[in-house]
């Protein structure tokens, strides 16, 4: 079982607290009803699904109730680190040892 | 290739068994093939085979990163049934399950299919009213399923707990008698010699790391751990690892990769006849010749390549167990494993063209793609043989997810299996 930090309580909490809510950052389109098919298979149906850092959405509904996101390694299923919803996709960098961190550098918009 | 028959095993048991061929064997990979497929499960491994059985093409490559049958196919508790809702699906399915009848004497290879009936439980209300559809619309289709009492479904599978006041009480059951298991391996290996009988290369330990296009677009081959390998025409069929090797073609997919768990307990002496299935409490329990009970376990609730899954999830599922057979309740459990099974949002599968040319896809089987195997891997290679889909794969499309053109088996199962 995971132990997930959940950015609002500042506490790690066990999985089971949380329900993973999918890939991250992807932002719904203002104007739904009048986008294209293909634009809205992109946004509701196609994921990255990486195989390394993944950004993903984590709601910690047996605790704050809250969303937050999250970047995790999905083939060490550790974390990077959370952060709160709205704040902009964390930039990560890694080492030469393999080990990840989170880089002083700020990328792309918040959603 | 020598022919498997009891008259072979008597004379090599006089010879010491000196005499039996290699099952395969492991060439050195040529420059270029006329067709390549990526991954041998029993999807790939099948592909290859009736592509040369029945389309008359030989020159092919199976390219597989470990060992054949070392990813889902050999994690998977085997479960074989075709009672799907839809249409589409129920084409699929029961062509595989035809295609299961046959398959130990097609390939001359014990693949262990065993028809012992699989039973699905109805929990509550909205589970008989939903296993009644399912009969119904199976009927319509052709495919054998039928609703069982409590009472009949404890003279089927004795082990069975119907007791009214039990935490999951039974309310009834659906039954396709047609349904049941098969030896996972054996199905690979079968599939495997078959293939190698007639020409197919079988190239393991060689991981693909690049799918390369021309300047028009098409595929020309891929970049392996071995080198470059050419190729027209490239069928992906790897299971969990799709969306990364579809990413080296550029192609973007509806897939999400999570960890799916199995057990299996101690053997002991044959007790459970059949398969029994709940997908309320989400717990499925058969038991193997070995006499261990296999139980599958649900899946993790986040994408993960790691092929382990969180302990919770087992014991939740033996929880159940224990409440719907007691008598498990003392059984020591031996080992347990994780596979990386692919979901779509709809929970088919996708089998078919991709917006590159020469370049196929057989994927999103997701939690219950084993029982496919035959059926999957023969319209698959009649989609790459002749460049369009078989009739009984045409709707399962890449493109659906664009269309809307869904086959919404999660809507109506709940769970995939
Ligand atoms: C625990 C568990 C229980 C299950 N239970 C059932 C069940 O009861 N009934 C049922 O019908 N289904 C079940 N399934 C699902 C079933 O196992 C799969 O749908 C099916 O086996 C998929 O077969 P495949 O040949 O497509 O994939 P796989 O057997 O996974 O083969 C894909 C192959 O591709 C290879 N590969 C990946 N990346 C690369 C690369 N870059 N280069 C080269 N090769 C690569 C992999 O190593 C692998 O061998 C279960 C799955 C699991 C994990
Ligand atoms: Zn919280």
């Amino acid at each position: 079982m995971l132990l997930i930090h959940c950015p609002y309580c500042q506490e790690e909490r066990p999985e089971l607290e949380f329900r993973n809510t999918g890939e991250a950052h992807i932002a719904r389109p203002a104007d739904i009803a009048n986008i294209s098919d293909e634009a809205f298979e992109v946004f509701f149906f196609l994921r990255d699904n990486p195989k390394g850092l993944t950004y993903e959405r984590w709601r910690h509904i047996h605790g704050c109730g809250r969303f937050f996101n999250a970047v995790r390694d999905t083939v060490s299923d550790k974390f990077v680190t959370t952060y709160k919803a709205g704040l902009p996709k964390v930039a990560v960098v890694r080492a030469d040892d393999g080990s990840v961190r989170v880089s002083d550098r700020v990328e792309g918009a918040g959603l | 290739m020598r022919k498997y028959s009891i008259f072979a095993v008597a004379r090599e048991a006089m010879r010491g068994h000196k005499g039996w061929d290699k099952q395969w064997t492991s060439p050195e990979p040529k420059k270029e093939y006329d067709v390549i497929i990526v991954g041998a499960g029993g999807h790939g491994l099948g592909t290859a085979y009736y592509l040369a059985k029945e389309h008359g093409i030989t020159n092919i490559a199976v390219i597989e990163k470990g060992w054949l049958g070392g990813g889902n196919t050999g994690r998977n508790t085997t479960i074989i049934r075709s009672n799907y809702l839809y249409d589409e699906s129920a084409g699929l399915y029961n062509h595989a399950l035809n295609l299961w009848e046959g398959l130990s004497q097609d390939l001359n290879y014990n693949v262990m299919y065993s028809a012992r009936g699989v039973m699905m439980l109805s929990h509550n209300v909205h589970d008989v009213q939903g296993a009644k559809r399912h009969i119904h619309a199976n009927r319509l289709n052709g495919v054998d399923n039928e609703w069982m009492t409590p009472e009949q479904a404890k003279a089927f599978c004795p082990p069975l707990n119907i007791s009214q006041t039990a935490r999951y009480p039974v309310m009834g059951a659906a039954l396709q008698r047609r349904g049941g298991v098969a030896r996972h391996d054996a199905v690979a290996w079968g599939y495997a010699r078959g293939a190698a009988d007639r020409g197919v290369h079988v190239i393991q330990n060689c991981e693909v790391t690049g799918v390369r296009r021309g300047a028009d677009g098409a595929v020309e081959g891929v970049d392996t751990t071995r080198g470059f390998i050419g190729a027209r025409k490239v069928g992906v069929v790897a299971a969990g690892h799709t969306s990364v090797i579809m990413e080296m073609a550029g192609v973007r997919m509806p897939l999400e990769s999570f960890p799916l768990q199995a057990l299996v307990s101690e053997p002991v002496k044959p007790i459970f006849p059949c398969v029994v299935m709940s997908n309320t409490v989400h717990a499925y329990i058969s038991q193997s010749d070995k006499g261990e009970l296999v139980i599958g376990a649900g899946t993790d609730q986040y994408t993960s390549y790691s092929q382990t899954g969180g302990l919770h999830i087992l014991s939740h599922t033996l929880d159940a167990i224990c409440e719907m057979f007691p008598i498990f309740n003392r059984m020591k459990m031996l080992r347990s494993w994780g596979g990386i099974v692919d979901v779509t949002p709809d929970r088919s599968p996708i089998v078919g063209k991709t917006p590159v040319p020469g370049l196929f896809v057989n994927c999103g089987w997701g939690t219950g793609g084993f029982k496919a195997t035959p059926g999957s891997a023969h319209v698959f290679a009649h989609t790459i043989a002749r460049d369009e889909p078989h009739r009984i794969n045409a709707g399962f499309t890449l493109d659906r997810f664009r269309s809307g053109r869904l086959i919404d088996e999660a809507a109506a199962a709940a769970v995939a299996h």
